[in-house]
């Protein structure tokens, strides 16, 4: 949620202002474990205990956690890690490894992160020597080295962890599950993934050496819940410097949240609020298509009744232009009848914002007048545009609205 | 594992080569390609003929001899007298077998050699299988040997397989093993191994060995001839000081070669002393030593003994007891090699003197290192969580020598890989501070060549100095880095620092930092069954594979007893101890073994995961057999070398080759190698393979190599739910922890999907959690109760995708209900996005809902799509994009109705 300022704000407020969107910004685009976690007491708890047993027994685990896109997970990884840091018998005794499926994206990649943040001894400054092969046997060898007692405990953190199954023969992933669940150096792995299918993915072999454990984070949060993270999340820290205008600023958020508005309150409104939700659901089509000329909007009329009348199937250009003929010849008073070479550059400009798509590969030989294509636009998309559009001329509203307007 | 070691001395010599060429150009008209040098060893001939009269043994009717001569091109001849030690060719030429000669005689019944000789042998370290070798319980002495104590070896040898003399000295207990002795051919023996553990030397054995042999001053005579001549530098000719440098070399050299020879013919090359063969590879070396002046090369000692003490300690080290000697440094110790057979009395002295000499110098230098490498030493800094901290000096070098990067980088396109550069760019460095160095010392005349051939001298004994065990692979690069590294700064440090400390490990073996706080023991019934049940726990037993283990283990002992090889293959679905299984009948044999119940074997273990590639089978097998490292092609010349070639006291290898299928190639090159090994009947191999499938042979193995796989299969059924419940309860023994009932229930539910024991075992390591968190008071454990399983079991098995039907926002259900309209209405199961969202308008009119534009559609389709309750199609297809549900309809309708 954007908080956009009002725009009659007094002058005195400008440094505060710039000090509430950095600590906004902060909270929201950066994901610092310093603030509360919501909804996932559960997980957390769960999390947290393995991870201490890990850290303080030397128990070997692999746990998967698993909830969609922006439900948390790093977040809650991040949290557990600083809780346990800041313990201090486990934070001396645990090693971090972080590894992403985005950057490791081969197995070779990987090992060579992981023996660099271990920093294993054929590590030299931040280059890795040797070939995969032997950073293979020396990673294992070094982790086999170990055992339940005197080592010190691994954890390896695999940020999206369904990319990692996407190696060949989950070398990595067989080797880290088969790590933890024989009397080598403790290891825990913990896998973050959207995928609720991911244990799918996994091979026999792997999958039967992982423990199957899965933490599960579903936004299952009522609306009083969101009220709550909304006012949290929105209110100013104590110890803000100016603290008649923190004051101020989380009362208004109470008020907010509780749906009182005032609208001559300086700060942020709910109108505020639904503009940048609006700009947020805006159609993106839509704003494409506010921004044609009346030739192109003429055209993509023309795809719609085409697309109405041979119901989806597949147009090419001279079909449209056809159709865009029609329209000129019978009914228009206002569009000029643009030369063929004029209204195929507009087709390809049409193309080119990908409104239109061609159905198959475009090949040098094929003439692009009898190219097949395919609106990308909904009819109510459309219609919804038009509306919209400025200066748009009557009749083309009116063909829009029934191919049949002319008779 | 001398191929680390090579390629850090193919540096050192490419970079001897480019700096001799560079800086004394005069100096090295001599040198030619190495080529040249090897075919000139190729060509070297050895005859062996009897020295003296035969005497005539009453008992075996052969004659034997005291004396035996071996002429090498006809130029020189060495003797060799009964009693002496020899080295004796083996597969391993780097290190050839070493034996002391008890028998010289003559049999006409063998068919190869008539000539034979019986030898006592002895074992280097690296000849000690690898699973034994921590038997030592300390690290092995460069030089030391073992006294072979197994009568059951072959002690017949051809007496044309002896390489040449070679110097063994006893060690009393309690005597210390020299550690860094220059002198290659000089071994000691403290201790006698029998296959099954060292011990200390009998005292007559020990008075045996030690006594010197006076019997034998004469051999070698030649060579002792000519180097009496070498002690006065200006006499010596290029000739012989290329002789000595190739015996210093010769290690280094033949690898160098190539493989195509005959395996006698290689042996040869370990002859580095035979006269006749002129080095000229090396020879711009020793050529600066030749051609400088008696007068220079005087001064040049005068200075090295002034500076000798504080400035540089390692150079003498490598040098002999006294300074004085210091001057023709490398002819002292060259004639330390030369004259052995000579005064065997003197430079054992020599030694002895060597060995009280060492410490404090060693301890000088060990201190430089540990403000290197503090590898392995205790003091750690407890915030870093590093394991080993990094050598940051490296790159302060490079940034004080920038032109020395650069001029290496000019050179670059020689040296192939970038580690090697890095050496080179170190050694270079190190010059330029020697340079100053000397210039400091007013030396004017600095020979630069000779002062590389200390350092590259000091970095071989560095490699020698850490035994065969540590040399494993993947630090052969690091540590050529770190060796010259320390090269580099170990020669312009002026000052050692005084201080003794305690001997770090130079190259520490790969390991994980240990725990700074130990862990502390289970502190009550629950977290003691929770690390009973962790898989990792090794059982005493393994119940209900008793058959298994039975027929397995009868397998492999009734090889053993035939000294015959054999392959089993044996298949079962994860979970079901295989792997366990072996790993037991593996312990019981080498148990067996230990009491003389079956011959001792060696074990070796792959697993197909834990390669990166199928060919790198052989590198892990040849490594984890004789601690060699070498390329996949290599390696596996070597081993088909191995099992197909006579070994004279080989014992059978047991190998295990955990998830065969990986093993897959095209060709099938592989597994075919594996399977056709045992049936040779020199391999003496045990092969055991281990994969998933039952039907595995047939179906990808080509027939050659099922058929050589045989037909003795073994398959591992999945646990049924009473098994199982005995392995709980075998890991439960005497522990209160579950209700019987919730074991009960786990071991059906387990043995109905899967019969993974893996999966039991978590479960209810699971369940004692849940049980523990549950639990309000602590210190009272209560019982893992047939609830808390539930609950663990609910959440490993149930289904995530309801809940995350049920838990997504309002307008994802939407669109899910719209998916499921736009399903019945077409009666297909897949829909493309244009169709979904005009339903999903609809069905928000008819609801009465604000409908969402495209763009938040797309949104919602892609975010169900990324947790695979939809698949689609990549989104650049736009309104085109198919969708189908990842979940049956059923479920979908299930879960959006609960509400």
């Amino acid at each position: 949620m954007s908080n956009r300022k009002s725009k009659n704000n007094n002058l005195m407020h400008a440094e505060c202002l710039s000090q509430v969107q950095r600590i906004l910004r902060a909270r929201f685009c950066h994901q610092n474990p310093h603030s509360n976690l919501f909804g996932v007491q559960v997980q957390y708890k769960h999390l947290i205990e393995l991870l201490k047993r890990t850290a303080i027994h030397g128990e070997s685990n692999s746990v998967l956690i698993i909830g969609p896109r922006g439900s948390g997970k790093t977040m809650l990884i991040n949290h557990a890690l600083k809780e346990l840091m800041e313990i201090g018998e486990a934070s001396e005794n645990i090693l971090q490894v972080h590894l992403n499926g985005l950057l490791q994206i081969n197995d070779k990649i990987a090992l060579k992160e992981i023996t660099r943040q271990l920093n294993l001894e054929n590590a030299v400054g931040d280059k890795v020597f040797g070939s995969f092969a032997e950073n293979l046997s020396f990673l294992l060898e070094a982790l086999k080295k170990g055992d339940r007692t005197n080592s010190c405990p691994v954890i390896f953190i695999l940020d999206e962890f369904d990319l990692f199954a996407h190696h060949k023969n989950q070398t990595l992933l067989y080797n880290l599950f088969d790590i933890s669940q024989t009397a080598q150096t403790p290891v825990s792995v913990i896998g973050l993934t959207c995928r609720l299918d991911i244990l799918e993915l996994l091979e026999k072999r792997v999958k039967s050496r992982f423990s199957h454990r899965q933490i599960h984070l579903m936004n299952s949060f009522g609306f009083p819940q969101y009220v709550k993270i909304f006012k949290e999340q929105l209110s100013l820290p104590a110890e803000f410097p100016d603290k008649v205008f923190a004051e101020k600023w989380n009362e208004n958020v109470q008020m907010l949240a509780l749906n009182r508005v005032t609208a001559s309150h300086p700060f942020v409104t709910p109108a505020d609020l639904m503009e940048a939700n609006q700009l947020c659901s805006m159609d993106s089509k839509a704003n494409i298509v506010h921004g044609l000329s009346v030739l192109e909007i003429c055209l993509i009329i023309a795809m719609k009744h085409l697309n109405d009348i041979y119901e989806e199937e597949p147009f090419n250009f001279q079909m449209v232009y056809n159709e865009f003929q029609k329209f000129i010849q019978r009914k228009a008073h206002s569009v000029y009848n643009f030369e063929k070479p004029v209204v195929m550059k507009a087709f390809e400009h049409l193309q080119q914002l990908e409104l239109i798509k061609p159905i198959e590969r475009t090949s040098v030989n094929s003439q692009r007048e009898y190219q097949l294509m395919k609106l990308l636009l909904d009819n109510t998309q459309i219609m919804n545009a038009l509306q919209k559009y400025p200066n748009c001329p009557t009749d083309v509203r009116q063909w829009a609205t029934s191919s049949l307007s002319w008779l | 594992m001398k191929t680390e070691a090579q390629s850090n001395k193919v540096n050192l010599k490419l970079f001897k080569d480019l700096s001799a060429a560079k800086k004394n150009p005069s100096d090295c008209q001599s040198s030619t390609g190495p080529m040249a040098y090897y075919l000139t060893r190729l060509k070297t001939r050895q005859t062996y003929s009897w020295v003296g009269k035969p005497l005539l043994d009453q008992k075996l009717h052969y004659q034997t001899y005291k004396e035996i001569c071996v002429k090498i091109d006809g130029c020189s001849d060495i003797h060799i007298q009964v009693g002496q030690f020899v080295l004796i060719e083996g597969d391993d030429e780097e290190n050839p077998y070493v034996a002391k000669l008890i028998e010289l005689f003559e049999d006409d019944g063998e068919p190869r050699s008539k000539k034979r000789a019986r030898v006592q042998w002895f074992v280097r370290f690296c000849e000690i299988p690898v699973c034994k070798r921590h038997l030592l319980g300390r690290k092995p002495a460069e030089q030391e040997l073992f006294w072979y104590d197994y009568p059951a070896c072959d002690s017949n040898v051809s007496a044309e397989t002896i390489i040449g003399p070679v110097q063994v000295v006893a060690l009393a207990p309690d005597e210390v093993l020299p550690m860094d002795l220059k002198n290659e051919k000089t071994f000691f023996v403290k201790l006698s191994w029998n296959e099954k553990s060292f011990k200390p030397l009998s005292p007559e054995l020990f008075a045996e060995l030690d006594k010197p042999k006076e019997g034998s001053p004469k051999c070698q005579k030649p060579i002792e001839a000519k180097t009496k001549g070498v002690e006065s530098p200006s006499s010596a000719t290029t000739e012989q000081v290329v002789k000595r440098i190739e015996l210093r070399h010769s290690a280094s050299k033949s690898r160098q070669t190539p493989r195509a020879v005959t395996p006698t013919a290689r042996k040869r090359l370990e002859l580095g002393s035979v006269p006749g063969m002129a080095n000229t590879r090396n020879s711009q070396q020793p050529s600066c030593d030749s051609l400088g002046s008696p007068g220079r090369t005087k001064k040049k000692v005068a200075s090295s003994e002034v500076t000798l003490p504080s400035k540089r300690s390692h150079p003498d080290r490598m040098d002999t007891a006294s300074p004085t000697l210091r001057g023709p440094q490398k002819t002292g110790k060259v004639q330390l090699i030369c004259t052995q057979g000579e005064n065997n009395k003197a430079s054992y002295e020599r030694h002895r003197n060597l060995r009280t000499r060492v410490p404090p110098l060693r301890s000088t230098e060990i201190s430089d290192k540990r403000t290197l490498c503090p590898v392995g030493g205790g003091q750690k800094s407890s915030t870093v969580p590093s394991v080993i901290l990094k050598p940051e000096n490296i790159k302060k070098r490079e940034a004080k020598e920038p032109e020395a990067l650069n001029e290496a980088s000019s050179t670059s396109h020689r040296v192939r890989r970038r580690s090697s550069l890095l050496t080179l760019n170190r050694i270079r460095q190190q010059l330029r501070f020697l340079d100053n160095g000397k210039c400091d010392q007013e030396e004017e005349e600095f020979l630069p060549t000779a002062e590389i051939s200390v350092s590259s001298s000091d970095s071989e004994q560095e490699e020698v100095a850490t035994p065969p065990l540590t040399r494993r692979a993947p630090r052969s690069v690091s540590r050529n880095l770190r060796s010259t590294l320390k090269l580099s700064l170990e020669i312009p440090s002026k000052t050692p620092q005084k201080t003794p400390k305690p001997r770090t490990p130079f190259r520490a073996t790969p390991q994980i930092r240990s725990r700074k706080l130990a862990a502390p023991g289970p502190s009550n019934v629950l977290e003691e069954a929770r690390l009973r049940l962790h898989v990792s726990t090794v059982p005493e037993s393994l119940p209900c594979r008793e058959q298994e283990f039975q027929d397995i283990y009868s397998f492999v002992e009734s090889k053993l007893l035939d000294h015959t090889g054999g392959c089993m293959y044996i298949s079962g679905v994860p979970g079901t101890g295989k792997t366990a299984t072996v790993h037991e009948v593996i312990r019981g044999l080498q148990q067996a073994a230990l009491t003389n119940d079956v011959p001792p074997f060696q074990y070796v273990e792959v697993n197909g995961m834990k390669l990166t590639e199928p060919h790198q089978v052989y590198v892990q097998i040849l490594e984890k057999l004789t601690g060699q490292k070498a390329t996949a092609n290599h390696a596996a010349e070597l081993l088909a070398k191995r099992f197909r070639t006579q070994g004279s006291s080989r014992e059978t290898t047991v190998l295990l080759v955990d998830e065969l299928d990986l093993l897959w190639t095209q060709k099938q090159d592989v597994m075919y190698n594996l399977f056709d090994w045992p049936t040779h009947k020199e391999a003496r191999l045990v092969v055991l393979t281990i994969a998933n499938t039952m039907d595995l042979p047939e179906r990808i193995m080509m027939n050659r190599v099922s058929s050589r796989l045989g037909l003795t299969r073994m398959s591992f059924q999945p646990y049924t739910h009473s098994q199982l419940q005995q392995i709980l309860a075998s890991r439960l023994k005497h522990l209160k922890a579950f209700e019987d009932d919730a074991i009960q229930l786990v071991a059906r539910k387990v043995a109905a999907l899967s019969g993974d024991a893996r999966r039991c075992l978590d479960i209810c390591r699971r369940a004692t959690e849940i049980c523990e968190f549950s639990q309000q008071k602590p210190g009272s454990p209560g019982l893992v109760t047939v609830a808390h399983l539930m609950e663990a079991l609910d959440e490993m098995f149930s289904s995530s995708y309801i809940t995350a039907i049920r838990n997504s926002s309002v307008l994802e259900q939407g669109f899910l209900r719209a998916i499921l309209a736009e399903f019945r209405r077409s009666g297909l199961e897949e829909a493309t996005f244009q169709q979904i969202y005009s339903q999903h308008v609809a069905l928000c009119r008819m609801e009465g809902l604000p409908y969402p534009t495209m763009s938040e559609t797309m949104a919602v389709c892609s975010r169900l799509g990324s947790c695979r309750l939809l698949l689609v199609e990549s989104s650049r297809n736009d309104l085109l994009l198919r969708v189908r549900l990842n979940v049956s309809q059923d479920d979908v309708l299930y879960a959006l109705k609960e509400e």
